[in-house]
């Protein structure tokens, strides 16, 4: 039995949602007594390919000229897949994962289950859980193919780092036309900025805040303590804050440990970007505010009084 | 240029979810149904792109006849025609084969849907269809332009945005910023009545899924609130009884 795991990388270094990926498939790997190959793409030192021995991959495959685009990285799945005779194919889920992973499972007549939340059990046929309904509910599906598609869920599985070293093979992919009709132009990244969807922590910010000018407090809040900052819809849409930084239904999907919501008031559209959190903080004005009722812990009163006080308490705490 | 707009008709995002059948199935009494609201801005930047460039919109939905009022308002949006594929959709690739079969019969220089539907989060029948029919997928798109017969768009990337051109046809997922939603006008609505909609019956798929069993979350203890003035005591809490810094 084999488990094939494509890893993403930031760049240079492996994102945590593909170490949580790998573990991910060394525990399933352990369940079915299998082995677990990584697919990593991309300039990667072959220190951190080695690295992903800690979680549990005895191979890694390493397709060091393979362009960053989703149809040639899907390809390549697929060829690994084919190489090594892969039962299951992890991905960690992400945009760049959604737009490959539908070509991965038609080629491979396999079946696909995304947003996978736990390891999957093997009494009476395999099965899966996922989030359905942006987080409002879990449905447990069954796979009956040969080839089984899995992508995780943010934060779903936290990754166990032990020791080991993986053996780091090259590996060639010849693309296919198809996989190069889509032209990059260009990128815009927010440099230096913790990846709102990765990040552990993260702080957002609504209306309250009643102008672009006054987020400096966020600002120095979410530094002090390393989180991402996310915004919510109405944020965003008078653009106070950049598109990509807004948390909710239709933008972005977070899950980190601790997800602290400043004057916002807790749109269910709002909530179902964030109801996968592990603990909510909700700083909000307004008592009544139906975001406390999807809290953990809730502090009425002014962010602008509040917000300092929380910054220079956590300086204390370091 | 020819644009098909895949539709989903999903529960309101503020349904409140729940199950029936000893949890097998979605309990549908007293939920209103829309538009896949990702695919309601693949729909209006559809409608625009034909005032811009001519041509048609057709909007597909697989699914059964209750999902007619939702299509009639797609219609009403702009769409000049609609295929209803007259059948439960019970996976994403089975829904993905159907629209493969209609395109692949019909010919569209464009296929354009929501980047996700809001029930089942798959978000993968926009890269299925591609394969099926040997084209690019591009996900999740945030601004589409057409020039002759390339398109120019920006996608999101994590942490920021990529800007990419591509050669039609491809098939696209799409999410704001694309466009605005539309609201449909009376003459709108009323010709949404008697604009074409063709009920078409499945092509056969062997379903490789089978969803068992659903479940709601378990109930949310009541929140802990601090006082304002001990703001700071929120960072022992999250440490000591959260656990989560």
């Amino acid at each position: 039995m084999s488990v094939l795991v494509y890893v993403e990388s930031n760049g240079s270094e492996i994102k945590k949602s593909s170490l949580d990926a790998v573990s991910y498939a060394a525990a399933l790997a352990s369940k079915i007594s299998g082995n677990v190959t990584a697919l990593a793409i991309g300039a990667i030192s072959k220190d951190h390919l080695k690295d992903l021995g800690k979680y549990g991959a005895q191979v890694v495959l390493h397709a060091e000229t393979v362009p960053e685009s989703a149809m040639a990285i899907g390809t390549a799945v697929v060829e690994a897949s084919k190489q090594k005779s892969a039962q299951f194919i992890v991905l960690p889920k992400s945009v760049l994962v959604d737009s490959l992973v539908g070509k991965v499972a038609v080629v491979l007549n396999a079946a696909v289950v995304s947003g996978v939340t736990e390891l999957p059990s093997f009494d009476n046929g395999c099965k899966v859980k996922k989030a359905i309904f942006t987080g409002k509910a879990s449905v447990q599906v069954e796979l009956q193919s040969a080839v089984k598609i899995i992508t995780l869920a943010k934060n779903a599985f936290p990754a166990t780092e032990n020791t080991g070293e993986a053996s780091v093979e090259n590996f060639s992919v010849s693309l296919s036309n198809l996989d190069n009709k889509i032209t990059s132009l260009s990128k815009e990244k927010a440099s230096g900025d913790l990846l709102l969807t990765e990040a552990p922590l993260v702080v957002s910010g609504g209306r309250g805040f009643k102008g672009p000018e006054n987020w400096g407090v966020l600002l120095d809040l979410a530094k002090t303590i390393g989180a991402a900052t996310g915004c919510s819809k109405p944020v965003s849409d008078m653009d106070w804050r950049p598109h990509h930084e807004h948390v909710g239904q239709t933008g972005v999907k977070v899950a980190p440990n601790l997800y602290i919501a400043v004057g916002i008031s807790g749109a269910i559209q709002h909530l179902a970007g964030v109801n996968s959190s592990k603990c909510i903080v909700v700083i909000n004005k307004d008592p009544e505010a139906p975001f406390f009722k999807a809290a953990d812990y809730g502090i009425v009163g002014d962010l602008f009084e509040v917000l300092p006080k929380l910054t220079e308490a956590a300086k204390q705490l370091k | 240029m020819k644009i098909l707009v895949c539709i989903t008709h999903v529960p309101d995002t503020t349904s409140k979810i729940s199950f029936k059948d000893n949890n097998t199935s979605f309990d549908s009494a007293g939920v209103q149904y829309i538009i896949g609201p990702y695919d309601e801005y693949a729909l209006s930047r559809a409608v625009e792109l034909k005032e811009q460039h001519g041509g048609s919109v057709t909007v597909l939905h697989v699914g059964t006849a209750e999902a007619e009022p939702t299509i009639r308002k797609a219609l009403a949006i702009g769409a000049d025609d609609a295929i209803r594929v007259n059948a439960v959709a019970s996976d994403a690739f089975f829904v993905a084969k159907q629209i493969a079969s209609v395109a692949q019969k019909n010919g569209y220089d464009l296929i354009l849907m929501g980047r996700e539907s809001i029930d089942f989060n798959g978000g993968m029948v926009h890269g299925m269809v591609a394969e099926l029919l040997q084209m690019p997928c591009i996900t999740p798109i945030m601004k589409l332009d057409i020039e002759g017969t390339t398109a120019k768009m920006s996608k999101e990337i994590e942490g920021g945005k990529e800007y990419v051109s591509c050669d039609l046809p491809f098939v696209a997922g799409c999410q704001e910023p694309i466009a605005e939603w539309k609201i449909p006008n009376m003459r709108g609505i009323m010709s949404a009545r008697t604009k074409p909609l063709e009920v078409i019956e499945p092509s056969a798929v062997e379903s490789t899924l089978v969803y068992t069993t659903y479940t709601l979350p378990p109930p949310k203890g009541a929140c802990k609130m601090i006082d304002a003035a001990n703001a700071g005591e929120l960072w022992q809490l999250l440490r000591n009884e959260a656990k989560v810094i």
